[in-house]
């Protein structure tokens, strides 16, 4: 177990490093200098423009550049906004980042309530109408976009019903729809995933065995099959933790949510690359950390991983 | 070749060719019991057809405006009513299923031939090879994908083009990952040990007696995975990021349906159908492919 966490640690500092490099490089590329972005149509002359690239670093050999960054990242430095001015990036992920956190975390909290035991109850009822209900209705969930179910909850729950505010979160009312949207996206996915590994377990030998020793069904299936068919469950979280933030960029932009979504898309925008770079560099590090953290998890939740 | 050389005794010994086409034959018996798929095929196959004979049919011109019609409702001529600047919205609508389309089968298209290259070198060649191979297939992983197609479209300069491009070169991870995995149990089976020994180069072998083998499973991931690149490419769009104007597609015309949302809430409408039903299509094509290629997958979805 020791030697598979050590094998796994190495790989993944390996992962992180290629990222790193591959991710500056891909801001190097980037067409349309931040300094000549900043200054605009402003007339300035050659000797300031040069200040203020030496003041960045820009005018640096690249692999410079490139050690300086992740020197400062190692220390937790992610530098300073170029556009807006003397913000430090990490103050800005920051709070972007709370507003992003809290949103997916009620919206996958509320998913997990209905899914698991509407994934539960399909599977046990095989066949059923609830069982149809289930399949048809996820299978249409996957297909939907978020960022237009948003826009549809926008036009019911905001222009006809005029029940909910349709953009911000002024208030806690703001939360409802973009929330909503998270938990449609999720539940779809999840309830499957659980109708699913829950029909995989229900034809294992042990639900046999219990069934043969008397267990009543109720037991079989609570005490037996949910908690062998919540594992898949364990894994798509902790594997999907950063794209499910980073799949909220539409939402934020659907309903104009301060977030890491929007923060990102701006600062894309405005070829803000330090911020640019520290928002992929943080959704990389923790996709690494999220396979991580869930393998090991997996071996101290299910001991048959433990033994091989 | 474990399924292709499966013996029946109870047919008639066929002919040489029957027995190479029968497996594809008899999946497509298997398909066409599943009805939903049988309906998603339909679907996308009406849809192809617009797609390569738009301006058949059109009623009007996609980029035409049509003067004081801005957000009107639908009228008998204009079925689906009029966009923000008085565009015959139907038309549009017929005319992006061609960016959806292109986009959702060319970047699968460069997606699994890059994919399954590296899969099956990877697998078969082994060694710091195949080390290699699977931390670049790892370091693609860990980006989530929508913000890594987002720098890039903005780093490259977003168009058509552009999303094909950056869409293939980055969804192809997750076919090299099962390539590897099966070719690194075929390459210890009997007629590869047989081509080996007939003096086959790797070239060979990998091209004409692994690939092939591992072709069902990348067939049923790819036709699963056009609906969820369909999706990333409407997002993309949606972003100002994808297909520019006066272009049609789905996506921008739902960034157009925001940005009126207040005033012409009905833009926003038709082309989310669309796109859901598209989608729906193929995906319920690749369950039905699965069940019919590839009995051991189970229902996984691959949307990230």
């Amino acid at each position: 177990m020791q030697r598979y966490i050590a094998v796994r640690l190495a790989q993944g500092f390996v992962v992180i490093l290629m990222v790193s490099v591959a991710t500056f490089a891909m801001m190097h590329f980037i067409p349309g200098d931040p300094v000549s972005l900043l200054i605009g149509e402003a007339r300035i002359s050659q000797e300031q423009i040069d200040l203020i690239r030496a003041k960045w670093g820009l005018d640096r050999p690249v692999h410079e550049q490139y050690l300086r960054w992740v020197s400062n990242l190692l220390r937790g430095d992610f530098g300073q906004s170029v556009v807006r001015s003397g913000v430090p990036v990490r103050t800005m992920i920051a709070e972007a980042a709370t507003v992003t956190i809290t949103l997916n975390l009620i919206g996958f909290l509320i998913s997990i309530v209905i899914a698991v035991p509407a994934g539960l109850l399909a599977a046990t009822r095989r066949y059923s109408a609830f069982d149809y209900t289930i399949m048809v209705s996820t299978t249409l969930g996957v297909a939907l976009p978020n960022f237009w179910v948003g826009l549809m909850l926008i036009v019911v729950f905001s222009l006809l019903l005029r029940w909910l505010p349709p953009f911000g979160l002024g208030s806690w009312h703001g939360y409802v729809l973009p929330v909503a949207v998270i938990v449609i996206g999720q539940l779809a996915l999840l309830a499957r995933l659980m109708r699913s590994s829950t029909l995989d377990n229900l034809g294992e030998d042990f639900v046999r065995t219990a069934r043969a020793k008397g267990l009543r069904e109720s037991a079989v299936v609570g005490r037996h099959v949910v908690r062998n068919a919540l594992l898949p469950i364990v894994t798509v979280i902790g594997y999907r933790v950063a794209f499910i933030l980073s799949g909220t960029i539409v939402v934020e932009t659907v309903f104009a949510i301060p977030g890491l979504g929007q923060l990102f898309i701006e600062s894309v925008n405005r070829v803000d690359y330090q911020v640019v770079q520290a928002i992929v560099m943080v959704l990389s590090i923790l996709v690494v950390l999220g396979n991580l953290v869930t393998d090991l998890i997996y071996g101290f939740i299910d001991p048959r991983i433990r033994i091989r | 070749m474990s399924r292709a050389t499966t013996v029946f005794p109870a047919q008639p010994p066929p002919t040489r060719t029957l027995v190479r086409r029968s497996e594809w034959t008899r999946g497509w018996q298997r398909f066409k019991r599943y009805r939903p798929g049988m309906i998603g095929l339909g679907f996308v196959a009406v849809l192809t057809v617009l797609a390569i004979f738009p301006d058949l049919f059109a009623p009007h011109s996609h980029t035409w405006i049509f003067r004081g019609m801005r957000g009107a409702p639908p009228t008998w001529a204009h079925p689906l009513g009029f966009d923000h600047i008085g565009r015959d919205v139907l038309s549009r609508i017929i005319w992006g299923s061609r960016v959806a389309l292109l986009v959702g089968l060319l970047a699968s298209g460069i997606a699994v031939v890059i994919g399954v290259t590296v899969g099956a070198v990877a697998g078969y060649l082994g060694g710091w090879v195949d080390s290699l191979l699977s931390r670049i297939v790892d370091t693609l992983m860990a980006y989530p994908l929508l913000v890594l197609l987002i720098t890039l479209a903005a780093v490259l300069g977003p168009s058509l083009v552009t999303v094909v491009v950056i869409i293939g070169l980055t969804t192809w991870a997750q076919y090299a990952r099962v390539v590897r995995a099966d070719v690194l149990s075929l390459r210890e089976r009997e007629f590869v040990l047989a081509a080996q020994a007939a003096g086959a180069s790797t070239a060979r072998i990998v091209f004409r007696h692994v690939i092939p083998n591992v072709l069902g499973p990348v067939i049923v991931l790819a036709s699963l995975g056009v609906g969820g690149i369909i999706l990333l490419e409407s997002a993309l769009s949606f972003l100002g990021l994808g297909a520019q104007p006066p272009t049609a597609s789905w996506g921008g015309m739902l960034a157009d349906g925001r940005a009126f949302i207040l005033i012409y809430p009905q833009i926003a409408i038709a082309p989310g159908v669309l796109i859901t039903l598209t989608v729906l299509a193929f995906n319920l094509v690749g369950d039905g492919l699965r069940d019919a290629l590839d009995p051991r997958q189970k229902d996984v979805m691959i949307t990230r």
